[in-house]
C-alpha cells in the first residue's frame, strides 16, 4: 500500500520545492535523475534562477567574475515549473498547499523546504537605510557593493569579522582601499575556529593593512544631511569616518513564513530527522514535508546526535540529494544524511578549510606545520576523540583527518605526522567563546536537544 | 558557459589554471578563483580543465556528462 503510494508519486505526483538556490536546484536534479516523472515546481523569492553565492564575496569583489553571472550549471534537464520572484508566505499542512506572496496557492503531494538563510540586517532601521550601508548575501547586494568599491571610497568599515566579513576585508585591501574591521570577539573567525586560530587570522588582517578593532561593538552609524553614511561610532567611544559600511553579522533562517503552520520551525531552523523529514511542533515526524540546506537542522550520529544547522555549500548539495532520494523512495531504501561538515574560505591569499565541527572542540593540537608560518593543520578534540580539523594552506591533508573524525580516532592524537613541530605535541584549549553569548554567525550552529532547553514555544494561530 | 567548482574537493593542483588561464587563476598558493561564466570560445580549454582536474571538482554546462540539451534553452532566457 505504502509502496503503491510511492510508485504513484514517482509516476504522477506533484512535488513542490520552496527555495530556488543551490539546495533546491540539486534536489530537483536528483528527483529527475532518480526517475521522478510527475509535476515539479520550484518557488524562489529572488527573480533569478539558481546562482552560486560563494563567488559573491570572493571572485566577484576581486573583479574576476560578474555578480550577475554566477548562475549554477545544471547537471541535467529538470523540466520544472519555475515560480521565481515570488516568496512563499504560508503553508497549510492539512490541505497540502503552499501560499504565495501574490495570493496564489500551489498544491503538493510532497514538499521540500530549502528556503535557506538571509543576511542579518543592521538592527537600527533608519541607520540601515543610509546610503553606503550594505549587506552581502544576494547577487544584487554584491552588484551594489562592488560598484561602490570600484568608485574608490575613502574608507570601508566592516562590522563583524566572520568569514564573510574577513573575505570582504581581503578583497578591499586587494583593491587598495582603506579598511576598518570591528569584531565583538577577541579576534576574527573566533566563533567558527576558536581563539587560537583566530589569533592567526588577526595577524593576517593587520599585516595586510586592515585596521582591526576587536572587543568592540558598533553603537551607531552616522549619516550626513543627504542620507549618506559618514561615520561609525564604537563602544570604546572612538569614531571612524567611513563612506561604505558592510554589515556582516551572520544570518537568519528563513522560517517566518512557516509561523502557525504547525511545523517545528523557528529561529534555529526547521528540525528534521536524519532522513530529512521535517518534524512538526510536537516532535512528530511528518510524512510529506522534507527539508534541506541552510534552513535545516538535523541530528548527526558522528556528533552525539546533536541537531546541527550547517550553513555550508557542501551540506546544501549533500542534504538536497539525500532529501530528494528519500522523497521518492520507500522507507527501506531511504538513506540518512551523514555528511561530514566541511567548508572553505579564502582571504589574503590564504586558503582556509575545515572538516568536522570545530566549535564542539575543547582542545586543539597543531599536528602539522606551524601557526607562525600560517601553514598548518589543527585538530580539535572533544571528550577524547578527534571531532574536527582546520587547515591553512594545507588542504591536501584534510582527507586523512576526515577519516580520523569518521572513525572516532582518539585525541590527543597519538600518531606521527609529516612536518610535526614541538609546539604541536601538547593540546591547548581551543578557546571558543561561551556558546550562551551572542556571536557573529558561526558557520555551524549547535542546537542541543536537552529537556532543559525549552526555548521554542508553539502557539497556534487559530 | 556556466561552471562551478566544488571547492571542498579542490586541492589546489592548479591544472585548470594552466589549461584555461582565462577562466581559472590561483590566488595565493592553493586558493582558486574562477569566472563562473566562461566565454564560449573557452569551451575547448575548459573541457581540458574539467578532464584534467585530479579531484574532478569542476562541473560545467555540457562538459561533465550531463545532458548537452540542458544548456541551450537557458541562455536565451537570460537577458543580462
Amino acid at each position: 500500500m505504502v509502496a503503491d503510494y510511492v510508485d504513484w508519486l514517482r509516476r504522477e505526483g506533484r512535488i513542490v520545492i520552496v527555495g530556488a538556490s543551490l539546495a533546491g536546484l540539486r534536489a530537483a536534479e536528483t528527483l529527475r535523475a532518480e526517475g521522478f516523472a510527475g509535476e515539479l515546481t520550484l518557488i524562489g523569492d529572488e527573480p533569478y534562477e539558481p546562482y552560486d553565492r560563494p563567488p559573491l564575496s570572493k571572485g566577484v569583489l576581486l573583479g574576476k567574475a560578474s555578480p550577475h553571472h554566477t548562475e549554477l550549471p545544471h547537471r541535467r534537464e529538470i523540466d520544472a515549473k519555475w515560480r521565481l520572484g515570488v516568496a512563499a508566505t504560508g503553508l497549510d499542512l492539512t490541505a497540502k498547499r503552499v501560499r504565495l506572496a501574490d495570493g496564489d496557492e500551489v498544491a503538493y503531494d510532497r514538499l521540500l523546504i530549502a528556503t535557506g538563510v538571509r543576511a542579518r540586517p543592521w538592527p537600527k532601521e533608519t541607520e540601515a537605510r543610509l546610503d553606503g550601508v550594505f549587506l552581502l548575501r544576494t547577487r544584487d547586494d554584491a552588484a551594489g557593493l562592488y560598484q561602490r568599491l570600484k568608485a574608490g571610497p575613502r574608507r570601508v568599515f566592516i562590522i563583524g569579522a566572520g568569514f564573510a566579513g574577513s573575505e570582504v576585508a581581503s578583497a578591499c585591501r586587494e583593491m587598495g582601499l582603506q579598511v576598518t574591521v570591528a569584531e565583538r570577539a577577541g579576534a576574527p573567525l573566533v566563533g567558527a575556529l576558536g581563539g587560537v586560530v583566530g589569533a592567526v587570522a588577526a595577524d593576517l588582517q593587520t599585516e595586510n593593512g586592515v585596521d582591526l578593532r576587536t572587543r568592540v561593538t558598533v553603537t551607531a552609524l552616522e549619516g550626513d544631511p543627504v542620507g549618506r553614511v559618514r561615520a561609525v561610532h564604537l563602544s570604546d567611544e572612538s569614531v571612524v569616518e567611513a563612506d561604505v559600511v558592510v554589515v556582516s553579522l551572520g544570518s537568519q533562517r528563513n522560517t517566518e513564513w512557516l509561523t502557525g503552520s504547525g511545523l517545528g520551525a523557528g529561529p534555529r531552523g526547521i528540525a528534521c530527522d536524519a532522513g530529512c523529514r521535517a518534524f512538526d511542533f510536537r516532535g512528530i515526524v511528518t510524512d510529506d514535508v522534507f527539508v534541506a540546506g541552510d534552513v535545516a537542522r538535523s541530528p548527526h550520529a558522528l556528533f552525539g546526535y546533536q541537531f546541527l544547522s550547517l550553513e555550508h555549500w557542501g551540506n546544501a548539495v549533500a542534504q538536497a540529494e539525500i532529501a530528494a532520494h528519500n522523497m521518492i523512495s520507500p522507507s527501506s531504501e531511504r538513506r540518512p544524511h551523514l555528511w561530514v561538515p566541511a567548508f572553505w574560505s579564502s582571504m589574503f591569499g590564504v586558503n582556509i578549510k575545515s572538516v568536522g565541527v570545530p566549535p564542539m572542540g575543547e582542545e586543539l593540537m597543531i599536528t602539522q606545520g606551524s601557526l607562525a608560518e600560517r601553514r598548518f593543520v589543527g585538530v580539535y578534540g572533544f571528550q577524547g576523540r578527534v571531532i574536527a580539523a582546520v587547515s591553512f594552506d594545507s588542504t591536501r591533508w584534510l582527507e586523512f583527518y576526515q577519516r580520523e573524525i569518521e572513525r572516532g580516532a582518539p585525541f590527543p592524537v597519538e600518531y606521527l605526522t609529516v612536518d610535526r613541530r614541538p609546539e604541536g605535541r601538547k593540546p591547548v584549549p581551543a578557546d571558543f567563546p561561551d556558546p550562551s553569548l551572542p556571536t557573529h554567525g558561526p558557520t555551524v550552529t549547535l542546537s542541543g536537544y536537552s529537556p532543559t532547553e525549552r526555548q521554542l514555544v508553539f502557539t497556534p494561530a487559530h | 558557459m556556466r561552471l562551478v567548482v566544488d571547492l571542498n574537493k579542490c586541492q589546489g593542483y592548479a591544472q585548470c589554471a594552466f589549461l584555461a588561464p582565462d577562466v581559472f587563476a590561483m590566488h595565493g598558493e592553493e586558493s582558486l578563483v574562477y569566472n563562473p561564466r566562461a566565454e564560449e570560445e573557452q569551451r575547448e580549454r575548459l573541457a581540458r580543465a574539467v578532464a584534467a582536474c585530479p579531484v574532478q571538482a569542476i562541473t560545467a554546462d555540457g562538459l561533465d556528462g550531463a545532458g548537452d540539451g540542458a544548456a541551450s534553452g537557458r541562455e536565451a532566457s537570460d537577458g543580462r
